[in-house]
């Protein structure tokens, strides 16, 4: 996974300086510490609004992030569904392993229907989110998979999607091996197609759809993706350069206006 | 007998029947004569049908405070005018639509003017909406306002897009003031003649969006909530232009968050919100405290707790902004004296964030955030002080520490796009470089040398809060000292003078930094009074407690009110003169009797 998203970035040969990694809190989020970028571990379920601050702040800088699917899908998922609605130009990755991994293996939003676990002994009674089919439906801009058994396929992925102008989703299935046995990498592998060798066409949202929707086999690379105005390009306070180089103070014109309002 | 140099205007009716336009019409006029004015509005919760009436206190000289009963009531409706007629003073009198609402029975204390909107105004328009501009216009030309000013304002209200609009009132108002020259006459001697200086008018809100935008904050980001929303709503049309963003997040979460982030990536970054939103704000405030990077939080507090009284005003959150987030950090707290404050308060609260980076809380509440007033423009300096902190132009490879362990405690920044100064901003524990100390191995040297660093800011934030943290009004032998904090100020410096005009000599100490509370400075002033009591608009004695825990100093009586009505001036005093007294009670509280406002309950 880490080594997927270091070689996304060397093949994008990204100034390391302008990237920006952030995280949530989780198992997953301590990964920008394994990068030599910026990076920002924020708090559980919030990367993405802090990572959004950030993008508007400064859109000259390219903003990953990364977190797991409690954070993202749990008591993130109200974070979630509007970034994607803003379409500010974000790489969202999260790491699935279908449980809550740093608070020792609780049901997470994915986990399936049934899932026994240390919260849901008598079988989750919940049936699964499912993040790409809400991804698709939601307005992102770029919906893709990976897993981290696929390391030279999910780098393919993460660099498309980091590539994207608009917001991207990759969802990575990421056995943990020590919280769920049952998602193993050995029950992943003969569920796995990917989608590029499949005649896909990414741009047909309802063949997305289906590919989101799929029971028989779980497909792994790029789902969907669109060219849409992005949040910068459509914001009227950044038409200029970014904020953070936006004068500070006010011409004498400009406050004899503002004061001229007020009489 | 002297004719009075103020009056005091009620303008109730329900939402929608042109209160708000009537009293923005009737304030900048007021700015543009000379006169002084301030406008409260006292409104219930809209979901039925509630009355909002609007208290105006006008006068010939500058009016900080809202005043009491009225001596004009412009009633849009029949409810209003039987409503408050017993809010009466003596020799008042209420205008109103004589089609619509007839005079009670019972006779009334005030003079009753019923005009005939429809008859007057027959040719012109039947839009019932156009009554507040015809009672507006009668009121008027009996304060001897002159017509060419009230014409002027009622022009700037409709603003250049809508001429016919405007002529259209132009037009009816000149109906009423006609109306009011021949029939009516002024009920007792008002003397109202401003000094002709045009002047502005600025609620509190609209100075927190000034001050933003002069201090150079180019990141808002807020979710709607009464009292702060209006910030919002200021800033929206015009953000973009002063370079600016303005976002309306998805909830509050998202839009402190998203400040944090903006506030990290360089920028100065703001939010509004008040006490339920700023409840679900604090985990990311401390945050901001941990990453230390700047944010600034506008708290404009309402009746509590969970979503009380949307409407009404409390001084309820002090303990709220003084505990935000869990765990130890750096941050400064400011609580607004006044819409002029508020202005100098969000500039200073960035330059505190950025030069100390941390959050820093300013505390407003509906009282002074929807106040409405009449200034001079020369209050509002442009040049202000921007103070942007230490950060980092380029480092070595390898070499930067963030959390540099230094003396003052402020490690220079290096902002996202810095050569050489990556690093990881953690949240967890942390060394220096950033690194986490919390998980694989907690280093207990490391962790106390953090918290000592992030702590040892405070002594420059002291330093910096000490002068202007509080005020100190009248002279420090006074029989009563009058304790206080934030939007109270002018009421109980009125309140102050007034028992100084009847005999009593008083001082008054309204305090505008809480925290760093400003200690040393307060308490030698506080240990010689004589008689202290602390006011405050809520149960618990807020400031009492703090200014005990941080002073060891007890304020003996309290004078207090909570029922969502801001103080008055009147009822204030007298209840300052029974704390004079030799058995006075330790606690007094008031509630607005007077005002006699209907309540619904939803
Ligand atoms: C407000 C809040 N609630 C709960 C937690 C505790 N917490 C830390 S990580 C985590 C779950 C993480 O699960 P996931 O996002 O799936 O990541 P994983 O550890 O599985 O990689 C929780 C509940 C917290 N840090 N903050």
């Amino acid at each position: 996974m880490l080594n997927a998203l270091q070689n996304a970035f060397a093949a994008l040969d990204l100034d390391r300086r302008n990237l920006v990694v952030v995280s949530g809190i989780g198992c997953s989020s301590d990964l920008p510490h394994f990068l030599n970028v910026y990076g920002i571990h924020t708090l559980h379920g919030r990367a993405l609004p802090v990572a959004q601050g950030i993008k508007m702040a400064n859109k000259e800088l390219t903003v990953v992030v990364t977190g797991g699917d409690g954070d993202g899908y749990g008591i993130g998922a109200g974070h979630f569904l509007h970034a994607m609605r803003r379409n500010l130009d974000l790489t969202y990755i999260v790491m699935d392993n279908r449980i809550y991994g740093l608070t020792t293996g609780q049901a997470s939003p994915t986990s399936y229907k049934g899932h026994k676990t240390k919260s849901t002994p008598a079988g989750n009674p919940e049936c699964a989110l499912n993040p790409l089919a809400l991804a698709v439906a939601g307005g992102a801009t770029f919906v893709g998979r990976g897993f981290s058994g696929e390391p030279i396929h999910l780098a393919e992925t993460m660099k498309r999607a980091i590539a994207h102008k608009g917001f991207s989703l990759v969802d990575v299935l990421s056995p943990c091996v020590t919280w769920n046995k049952s998602f193993s990498y050995d029950y992943y592998r003969p569920l796995i197609v990917k989608l590029d060798q499949d005649r896909h066409d990414p741009s047909d949202r309802d063949a997305a759809l289906r590919q989101a929707l799929r029971e028989d086999k779980l497909p792994i690379g790029v789902l969907y993706e669109i060219d849409e105005p992005t949040f910068a390009e459509e914001e009227p306070s950044l038409q200029g350069g970014p904020l953070v180089r936006s004068r500070i103070g006010l011409t004498d014109e400009e406050w004899a206006a503002l004061m001229d309002e007020f009489s | 007998m002297d004719a009075r140099r103020e009056a005091v205007i009620w303008i109730g009716g329900e939402a929608g029947e042109g209160i708000a336009s009537a009293g923005d019409i009737f304030m900048k006029t007021a700015a543009r004569c000379g006169l002084g004015a301030f406008a409260h509005n006292s409104y219930q919760s809209v979901i039925r049908g509630g009355e909002v009436v609007l208290q105006i206190r006008v006068g010939a000289h500058p009016v900080l405070s809202q005043g009491g009963k009225w001596d004009f009531l412009l009633a849009l409706n029949q409810n209003v005018l039987n409503h408050y007629l017993p809010a009466a003073r003596p020799s008042a009198a209420a205008l109103f639509n004589a089609d619509s609402v007839k005079p009670p029975e019972t006779s009334a204390a005030a003079s009753l003017h019923g005009i005939p909107v429809g008859e007057l105004t027959r040719d012109l328009s039947n839009s019932p909406v156009m009554q507040n501009t015809i009672l507006l216009a009668a009121l008027m030309r009996l304060l001897g306002i002159p017509w060419d000013i009230f014409v002027g304002s009622i022009r700037n209200q409709f603003g250049k897009r809508k001429p016919q609009l405007a002529d259209l009132n132009v037009a009816v108002a000149r109906r009423g003031w006609d109306h009011a020259e021949k029939k009516l006459s002024l009920p007792g001697p008002i003397a109202l003649e401003g000094d002709g200086k045009r002047r502005m008018v600025i609620t509190g809100n609209q100075a927190i969006g000034l001050g933003a935008v002069a201090g150079g904050c180019k990141f808002y980001s807020a979710y709607p909530m009464t009292p702060a929303s209006s910030i919002m709503h200021w800033l929206a049309p015009r953000a973009a232009r002063y370079g600016m963003l303005m976002k309306q997040a998805e909830d509050e979460l998202a839009a402190i968050n998203m400040a944090v982030g903006a506030g990290y990536a360089g920028v100065r970054a703001m939010v509004g919100t008040s006490g339920g939103g700023f409840a679900l704000m604090t985990e990311a405030i401390g945050l901001a405290g941990m990453i230390e990077a700047p944010v600034v939080a506008v708290l404009s507090q309402r009746a509590g707790p969970s979503t009380g009284l949307a409407t009404k005003t409390e001084q309820g959150d002090l303990f709220q902004a003084l505990g935000a987030s869990q765990g130890e950090y750096p941050k400064a707290v400011l609580a607004a004296l006044d819409p002029v404050d508020a202005y100098y308060a969000v500039i200073e609260a960035h330059n505190l964030a950025e030069k100390y980076q941390m959050p820093v809380i300013v505390m407003s509440d509906l009282y002074l955030s929807e106040r409405n007033v009449v200034v001079d423009p020369e209050n509002f300096n442009a040049r202000v002080p921007i103070e942007r902190g230490e950060t980092v132009r380029e480092a070595a490879e390898g070499e930067y520490l963030r959390y540099r362990d230094t003396v003052s405690g402020v490690s220079p920044r290096a902002l996202p796009g810095t050569p050489g100064g990556m690093h990881i901003a953690a949240s967890d524990e942390h060394n220096e470089m950033g690194v986490l100390i919390s998980d694989w191995y907690t280093n207990p040297t490391m962790r106390t040398r953090m918290v000592e660093k992030r702590m040892r800011k405070m002594n420059g934030v002291r330093r910096d809060t000490a002068e202007g943290a509080f005020l100190c009004e009248g002279p420090e032998d006074a029989d009563l000292t009058i304790v206080g904090w934030g939007s109270t100020y002018h009421v109980l410096e009125e309140a102050r003078r007034a028992l100084t005009d009847s005999g009593h000599s008083a001082q008054l100490i309204q305090f505008r930094t809480l925290w760093p509370f400003p200690a040393a400075g307060a308490l030698p002033i506080l240990q010689a009074a004589k008689r202290c009591v602390c006011v405050e608009n809520n149960q618990s004695g807020q400031l009492a407690r703090l200014v005990r825990q941080e002073t060891g100093f007890s304020i003996p009586f309290a004078v207090r009110k909570y029922d969502g009505e801001p103080f008055s001036a009147g009822p204030l005093v007298q209840a300052l003169e029974i704390c004079l007294r030799p058995k006075a009670p330790a606690v007094q509280t008031l509630i607005s009797a007077e005002l006699d406002l209907p309540v619904t309950y939803e």
